[in-house]
């Protein structure tokens, strides 16, 4: 499998190659190629199965991370494709060609994050919320806790902690406030 | 054509001797259609619902309070996860039909619904519409912490927090999953309650019916389904 | 006379596909009524429904709604440290929650390299196999309930409280039990605990015996399942079948044998396979994994040490971070491939966690395109032999 990764790498010229584990490894690569790339890997190396398409919202950087894991059933490999795209109109090129249930992964996406997959036939419809007008809920600037108490009734009497120092109180009352972090901890 | 006519001119000519209520009208949809309804042929009504007064005899009220605490018959809607210990409670281990405690599918034969657990919003909407749909007397039972305040969910966008707000609720079982024992002791206190004439919930959403729809309506943003007569 | 028999609709009345591939659906014209089966139907796995477009009693066109479940565990982690996501992440799937918690575990010990002792791994094992015994103690005679065979539902679920007992003995809860943790498991089995379910195991056999008598040869079950509900071998890899479902089309996949983990390359065993794809076929495989998986707990408890170390050192979950990773952690579950996509940012909470359940294709698209072309009385039967599960579809 070494030789493929060597192979792709010529290829597409993949931007990071991490190894995860012995049969499991994770391509990075540019917006443009990476459906090629998913399309090359079904059609010519046997990677038959799809197994997740899924997003990570990285905030800091502006960038959602897209992540395509492809399975290979005969050699027990698997390969993860990432890759980055603008959290400003966020857009990907739609997979949906290549499995049919790509669609509904898009669908969710479309509904989480606001990612548009243009020409993927369902995306407009509703597939977990109904009647939502917040901003898409799984982006990390949409504050749960927030939505939560303005429009739903909360209970009086409901108590947090913060857990280190109610678990410091209540375990060692005598303890001085600025309690040691053991660097081991950390 | 013109037998037609004839038939036609006829029925207009009957319709006048109605009352006023029974005579064709145009009313509004709730997404905003006007069409036009008749009240003999139509099932449609426009009033809100009414408060199950008791009977007056003493004796009578005592006696049909006992046999709706005999025969509790539970709507089939497993709302949430609380409902895997349903099929545990019907089947020989527990026994609930024991108690005259037996599902039914459709709302219009059922006079208990359990919410098991959290509630998303989603799920919300179909629940105001089957509860509605029941016949009185009817009972609620809560199942789970989640419909107490929210439980593990009290900071998700999805979940509601507290379910008496939207609908009226008898008997709340806590837990998290409530053990199918804690379900039936919970049944068990819904007959006391029923017994002693004091499972009267359901008059009090009849009584305060705008303060809970303003309460459904603030987090189901598309209303598309009549406020009560179903 | 033969027609009368011939169960197969003539389509040839009804062009339903329009040039460009949209339905010709017109609901006016009278050939066609709209049905909803659920969210409130006692015949639907869960809270989920399907929208259906019917033309007589065969259905034309099929679309599933769910989101009825959604609770948003995805964001909630967010808010919370990785142990305090433990015990909201495990609720994601109710029929199995032991999965979540071993998935759960596992990707934070990947991420932050943690070996399990090897009485852990035993207990695990364990633990993971009773529950999809009880699993499987739901299903395997709900195909038959679904039916109208309601005796054998009674049955199994008796049978499975008693599973469930013993997961209280060793745990302390019914259903969720946070029995495994990041690092090991919480506790040694009880004194006579393997005894106890050595006995509920040979009423299990009892079972298995009678219910085979009760479903599978049984007339009106095999007149119902056979030829019904069939799934393609093509299929498999365009919908995402997997577990079961892809296994009773001949395509022998499992992740305990594949990618063997905790201590399954010890154990001796074969999964089951069919060759035709429907509903009768993915009632016998899981038939046979509930022989199998009552075979493999025989065999943990003979092969199990009997005392040892179950928890590795683990930092302070308190101050706990892990450094920055992603990874994907996959098992085998009684659904098939149950996978979880865990990402950390060097902080002390998860950044983003994704559960890749096997329902998720299954309920969606497969059962959206098995159901057009199929009778309306036949939607509980196929939806419930795909096992569907809608929690984990949209968690």
């Amino acid at each position: 499998m070494k030789n493929l990764i060597e192979r792709l790498h010529i290829k597409y010229s993949l931007t990071d190659i991490v190894n995860q584990r012995d049969n499991f490894v994770y391509l990075t690569i540019r917006k443009e190629n990476a459906i090629d790339l998913v399309t090359y890997l079904k059609d010519y190396e046997g990677f038959s199965h799809f197994v997740l398409l899924s997003c990570v919202d990285w905030i800091e950087d502006g960038k959602f991370q897209l992540s395509y894991f492809l399975n290979q059933p005969n050699k027990k490999f698997d390969i993860a494709i990432r890759t980055m795209i603008d959290r400003e109109n966020a857009e990907m090129q739609s997979s949906h060609h290549l499995w049919k249930h790509i669609e509904t992964y898009q669908r969710e996406l479309r509904e989480m994050y606001g990612i548009n997959f243009p020409k993927n036939p369902r995306i407009e419809e509703n597939f977990i919320l109904e009647g939502w007008d917040e901003i898409p809920p799984m982006r990390r600037e949409f504050d749960t806790k927030r939505y939560s108490e303005k429009t739903f009734f909360p209970r009086e009497g409901r108590k947090t902690y913060d857990p280190a120092t109610y678990m410091k109180d209540k375990l060692y009352p005598n303890a001085p406030i600025t309690a040691k972090v053991n660097k081991k901890d950390e | 054509m013109t037998n037609d006519k004839l038939n036609k001119n006829q029925i207009e000519d009957v319709s006048k001797f109605f009352a006023p209520e029974n005579k064709k009208k145009n009313v509004e949809t709730p997404d905003g259609q006007i069409i036009e309804v008749n009240p003999l042929s139509d099932y449609f009504s426009e009033a809100r619902p009414k408060v199950h007064e008791p009977n007056s005899s003493k004796v009578v009220e005592t006696f049909l309070n006992w046999a709706r605490a005999e025969s509790l018959w539970v709507l089939g809607f497993g709302t949430g996860c609380g409902s895997i210990e349903i099929p545990p409670l019907l089947t020989p281990r527990f026994d609930a039909f024991r108690f005259g405690v037996q599902m039914r599918p459709t709302p219009r034969q059922s006079n208990v619904i359990i919410i098991s657990g959290y509630l998303a919003v989603k799920t919300l909407k179909r629940v105001i519409r089957s509860y509605e749909q029941m016949q009185n007397p009817k009972y609620v039972l809560a199942l789970g912490s989640c419909t107490i305040n929210g439980g593990m969910y009290f900071d998700s966008y999805n979940t509601i927090n507290r379910l008496d707000k939207y609908i009226p609720v008898d008997v709340y079982v806590a837990g998290c999953m409530p053990r199918p024992e804690a379900l039936l002791a919970g049944f068990m206190k819904l007959k006391e309650l029923i017994k002693a004439g004091k499972a009267e919930n359901a008059n009090k959403y009849v009584e305060n019916f705008d303060e809970y729809k303003a309460n459904q309506k603030k987090i189901i943003k598309d209303w598309n389904m009549p406020d009560y007569n179903w | 006379m033969s027609n009368l028999f011939n169960w197969n609709p003539d389509r040839s009345k009804y062009p339903l596909m329009k040039e460009d591939g949209s339905l010709d659906v017109d609901l006016s014209s009278q050939k066609f009524t709209k049905l909803w089966v659920g969210p409130n139907h006692p015949g639907v796995t869960g809270n989920m429904a399907v929208e259906i477009t019917v033309s007589g009693d065969e259905i034309v066109h099929a679309k599933t709604h769910v989101g009825y479940l959604h609770r948003g565990f995805e964001k909630l982690i967010e808010r919370r440290l990785f142990i305090q996501g433990f015990p909201t992440c495990i609720r994601m799937c109710v029929a199995e929650p032991d999965y979540n918690e071993y998935l759960l575990s596992k990707s934070i010990e990947d991420l932050s390299g943690i070996e399990i002792p090897e009485m852990a791994e035993w207990l695990r094992t364990l633990v993971l196999e009773m529950a999809r015994l009880q699993s499987l103690l739901r299903t395997v005679p709900g195909q038959g309930g679904t039916f109208s065979l309601g005796l054998g539902v009674q049955w199994g679920m008796y049978l499975r409280d008693l599973i469930l007992d013993r997961f209280e003995e060793l745990t302390g809860g019914r259903i969720y039990h946070m029995y495994i943790l990041p690092g090991g498991v919480r506790g040694l089995l009880p004194d006579g605990f393997k005894e106890r379910l050595e006995e509920n195991l040979q009423l299990i056999d009892e079972f298995i015996i009678k219910i085979k008598k009760l479903m599978f040869d049984n007339a009106v079950f095999k007149k119902r399942a056979i030829g019904v509900g069939v799934i393609k071998k093509e299929w498999v890899d365009q919908f995402g079948i997997v577990g079961p479902n892809a296994r009773s089309v001949g395509i022998s996949r499992d992740i305990r044998k594949d990618y063997s983990y905790l201590k399954y390359q010890e154990l001796d065993f074969e999964p089951p396979t069919a060759t035709d794809g429907d509903i009768f076929a993915r009632s016998t495989v899981r038939y046979r994994e509930l022989i199998q998986t009552v075979d493999l707990i025989r065999q943990i408890m003979a092969k199990m040490p009997e005392k040892g170390d179950i928890k590795s050192p683990t930092p302070n979950v308190l101050h706990w971070k892990i450094p920055k990773g992603e990874t994907y952690t996959r098992s085998e579950s009684s659904r098939g491939e149950y996978g979880m996509y865990y990402v950390t940012d060097g902080s002390d909470k998860p950044r983003r966690i994704n559960l890749r359940g096997p329902s998720y294709n299954h309920a969606m698209t497969l059962l959206e395109h098995m159901l057009v072309n199929a009778n309306i009385s036949d939607v509980h039967a196929i939806m419930v032999s795909l096992q569907t599960c809608p929690p984990e579809i949209e968690r």
